[in-house]
């Protein structure tokens, strides 16, 4: 893949936006991690050139120009074709909403909707995404900033402890809703599985979606 | 993941055309759940993807005796067909519980029968003893943990399992594979599409290089609604089989007329039960007359270290599908 440095700060994106005020996490730790590591680049230089051993990075990339339309807005990237959909929204478009959990479709951070449906952004590749309508974790509240109804299910039921899945599970529960998924807990339990959780938050994950449903319903 | 040329196919026949020009190795791109995961694995390296999302057949056309399914058909798409649901179960829960929703979503039945089989041998590229991936180069799996492996359809040279749960559908009822080759349109049985592994694991179908599967067609008998689909596993969802059974019967009066029974999970490829079917016939509808297909179906069985639990397991798992299946009301 293209090697990004971890400096999201200077990914900053219109297509993300910001809460209010001059702090927030993710600039405080972009930061810190940049002056505190410094003295390790040389050894990660060292790791980069034993992996290129192994899989040839090629110097030249060829880009390719494309259109994304993100969250209702298009924009135009020019990427590398190996770039997946998750990273063009991470490092390209700056939407750290989604998450790289495992990167090989197993864990379900990754999910966004392509087209209404749930989709794994790791195994999409973004070229593929041309022409489809991707909706993101940023994609779901109003522009007023009021939370979707999953959304703020999720906070109400305490459906979450590091929060590093939370965003692939509201994607996959807002597509388990919406697909008429959700009467049961144990169909909730069977759409979602592809969804893991460290923190084992699934009892109040169900019950979140469960809670959101009726409320959509109503 | 190694540098490749993508290009979007606009008609299965330019898609069949550019997988076949050039000399350079190239892959089909649908879902992409298997091919992006093995390309970021470095086990598969295509020098050229042909992405063939957007073309292709995608409709389910169900007739009274016949059913014709597109391979760009979304599993998901497939398994929630209502009418598919009540004649076809075994088929629409091989598809609903082969993956988790997101992989369903994406996988396309075509590209779900090609699916690479999940050995830890054949997708960790630090082992170099792998007869699929390098032909020639001997199996990990022999000697190494080789707990999820195949027992029927092995060979000294490979023990790799095939992994999918429609293919077992498909094999058990008699579907035909539809391929756009060089020549244009053929047909053939979908038993005939994988390959044992034999001294050419590399080897996993009759596709020659550039061929796109186009659909898959197959006779609909009413006796196919008392059918069903058994899976088991570590967990009880997203989980790829240890043993698993399709099974259909065709009842008359407590006896049994027809039976199909194909097994997956346990075999290198989709595996049809063909003598075990044979003896159920005429046979009462029972667990001693299920046992004895059971253990007809896994006679040959081959199992090494850690997999020996396997024929004991396919074995219950057979008889626990058939007698639900012969519980079934239809």
């Amino acid at each position: 893949m293209v090697r990004h440095q971890p400096q999201e700060s200077k990914k900053r994106s219109d297509a993300a936006p910001r809460s209010g005020g001059g702090f927030d996490r993710r600039h405080f730790l972009a930061g810190t991690a940049t002056s505190a590591l410094l003295p390790l680049a040389f050894e990660a230089a060292g790791v980069r050139a034993a992996a290129a051993d192994i899989s040839p990075t090629p110097t030249e990339v060829p880009g390719r120009s494309l259109e994304l339309l993100v969250n209702g807005r298009s924009h135009r990237l020019t990427l590398d074709h190996r770039t997946t959909l998750l990273d063009a929204l991470r490092e390209h478009l700056g939407l750290m909403g989604v998450k790289k959990g495992c990167d090989h479709g197993q864990c379900g951070a990754c999910t966004v909707h392509l087209d209404g449906r749930s989709t794994l952004s790791c195994l999409t590749l973004a070229a593929v995404a041309v022409g489809r309508e991707v909706t993101t974790i940023e994609g779901l509240a109003q522009a007023d900033g009021t939370l979707h109804p999953v959304q703020q299910a999720f906070i109400d039921h305490d459906a979450f402890q590091c929060g590093y899945c939370t965003p692939g599970q509201i994607m996959s529960a807002v597509a388990c809703i919406e697909g008429g998924h959700a009467d049961r807990d144990a169909e909730i339990r069977e759409y979602m599985s592809g969804n893991l959780c460290r923190c084992a938050a699934y009892p109040n994950i169900v019950a979140a979606v469960r809670a959101a449903k009726s409320q959509l319903r109503s | 993941m190694r540098p490749f040329a993508y290009e979007r196919a606009d008609s299965p026949e330019t898609a069949r055309a550019a997988a076949g020009a050039g000399g350079a190795t190239s892959s089909f791109l649908a879902g992409g759940t298997t091919l992006i995961d093995l390309m970021k694995l470095d086990v598969m390296r295509p020098q050229r993807v042909i992405d063939i999302n957007g073309i292709g057949e995608t409709q389910i056309d169900l007739a009274d005796d016949r059913l014709r399914l597109g391979a760009s058909v979304r599993m998901t798409d497939a398994e929630r067909h209502a009418d598919l649901r009540r004649r076809l179960p075994m088929l629409t829960q091989s598809l609903a519980l082969a993956a988790s929703t997101q992989i369903r979503n994406m996988a396309t039945l075509g590209g779900n029968v090609l699916q690479r089989t999940r050995c830890p041998y054949f997708r960790d590229v630090s082992w170099s003893a792998c007869n699929k991936r390098a032909p020639g180069s001997g199996c990990a799996a022999l000697d190494g943990f080789n707990r999820q492996h195949a027992v029927l359809g092995t060979s000294e040279a490979c023990i790799a399992t095939y992994p999918g749960d429609f293919a077992q559908a498909l094999i058990a009822l008699d579907a035909t594979v539809e391929i756009l080759g060089r020549a244009g349109r053929r047909q053939i049985p979908f038993s005939e599409l994988h390959v044992q592994p034999g001294q050419t694991p590399d080897v996993e179908t009759t596709l020659a290089p550039g061929e796109l599967i186009l659909g898959f067609a197959m006779p609909v008998e009413p006796w196919f609604s008392r059918s069903l689909y058994l899976k088991i596993r570590d967990r009880q969802s997203y989980e790829f089989a240890l043993a698993s059974a399709a099974v259909a019967l065709d009842l008359a009066g407590g006896a049994i007329r027809q039976a199909r029974i194909a097994l997956g999970g346990v075999a290198t490829v989709p595996w049809r039960a063909r003598e075990a079917e044979q003896a159920l016939i005429g046979r009462a509808a029972d667990e001693a007359t299920f046992q004895l297909a059971a253990d007809i179906a896994f006679s040959e069985a081959r199992p090494l270290r850690h997999n020996a639990f396997k024929p004991a397991l396919g074995r219950q798992t057979v008889v626990r599908a058939l007698l639900q299946a012969a519980a079934m009301e239809t």
